[in-house]
């Protein structure tokens, strides 16, 4: 077997409760790190809802998967593009998402943040630049 | 470098066409399935917006999914081809990717 390394981009477009997508989202993420492969996540539409801080769904009765997203960089997901309109239109700002951050490794393993914040435009250009698309 | 996007929700349902259509680059292609055909009709509420925000993309839709929801052919708006699905399997070989709107 060849060790060819692919991009992968898993699409995340759905607010994390309503459905099981986002969670789904985060499991196939963390088993599909097993495999060395160039991932990065997408946050849109309202994919961006699952990143917002203070998530407390103990009255609700469901399982707070959020923390979830501030381990990935241990298993070198360090990319989670998110999109500027999608935040504005649904009135958030950086300031109301976790702050998610991976140490680099290649850097005396100083903390970075995995956050990349990109317009429609550039979302559409990272899109564009993935040999595999999976959405949830 | 061209994408194959498909939908397969209704554009009156929620905004998957149009988030869609809003991150294609031109020359990609946008096929439309399942309940995503409803967007592919023309003169309804959505037809201008998926013209317009279409306009650098080519718009397909399948015929086998039309035909499913009693959607006459000549309902669907011009400018938007209909395929089958060996012509849809053709498509996602030829294309550098394919990422499904859901």
């Amino acid at each position: 077997m060849s060790e060819v390394i692919k991009k992968f981009l898993y699409v995340n477009r759905k607010a994390p409760y309503g459905t099981i997508y986002a969670q789904e989202a985060l499991e196939v993420v963390l088993i599909g790190a097993a495999f060395d492969q160039d991932v990065s996540l997408a946050f849109l539409d309202d994919g961006v809802f699952q990143l917002t801080k203070g998530q407390d769904t103990k009255a609700a009765g469901l399982k707070n998967f959020s923390p979830t997203f501030r381990a990935l960089g241990d298993y070198e997901v360090t990319k989670l593009y998110v999109e500027q309109e999608s935040l504005d239109e649904r009135g958030l700002t950086l300031d109301d998402l976790q702050d998610i951050q991976y140490e680099d490794e290649d850097d005396d393993y100083e903390e970075k943040p995995s956050i990349i914040v990109v317009s429609r435009a550039e979302m559409a250009n990272v899109m564009a630049d993935q040999d595999v698309v999976l959405s949830f | 470098m061209a994408t194959l996007h498909t939908v397969n929700k209704s554009p009156f349902q929620n905004q998957t066409l149009i988030s869609c259509l809003g991150h294609a680059k031109a020359g990609d292609s946008v096929l439309m399935i399942e309940d995503g055909v409803y967007g592919a009709m023309q003169g309804n509420a959505m037809s201008e917006v998926v013209a317009g925000m279409g306009a650098n993309v080519k718009l397909f839709v399948l015929g086998a999914d039309i035909a499913a929801r009693g959607i006459d052919a000549g309902r669907v708006a011009k400018g938007i081809a209909s395929v089958d699905y060996e012509e849809f399997v053709d498509m996602a070989a030829s294309h550098d990717r394919v990422q499904n709107w859901l």
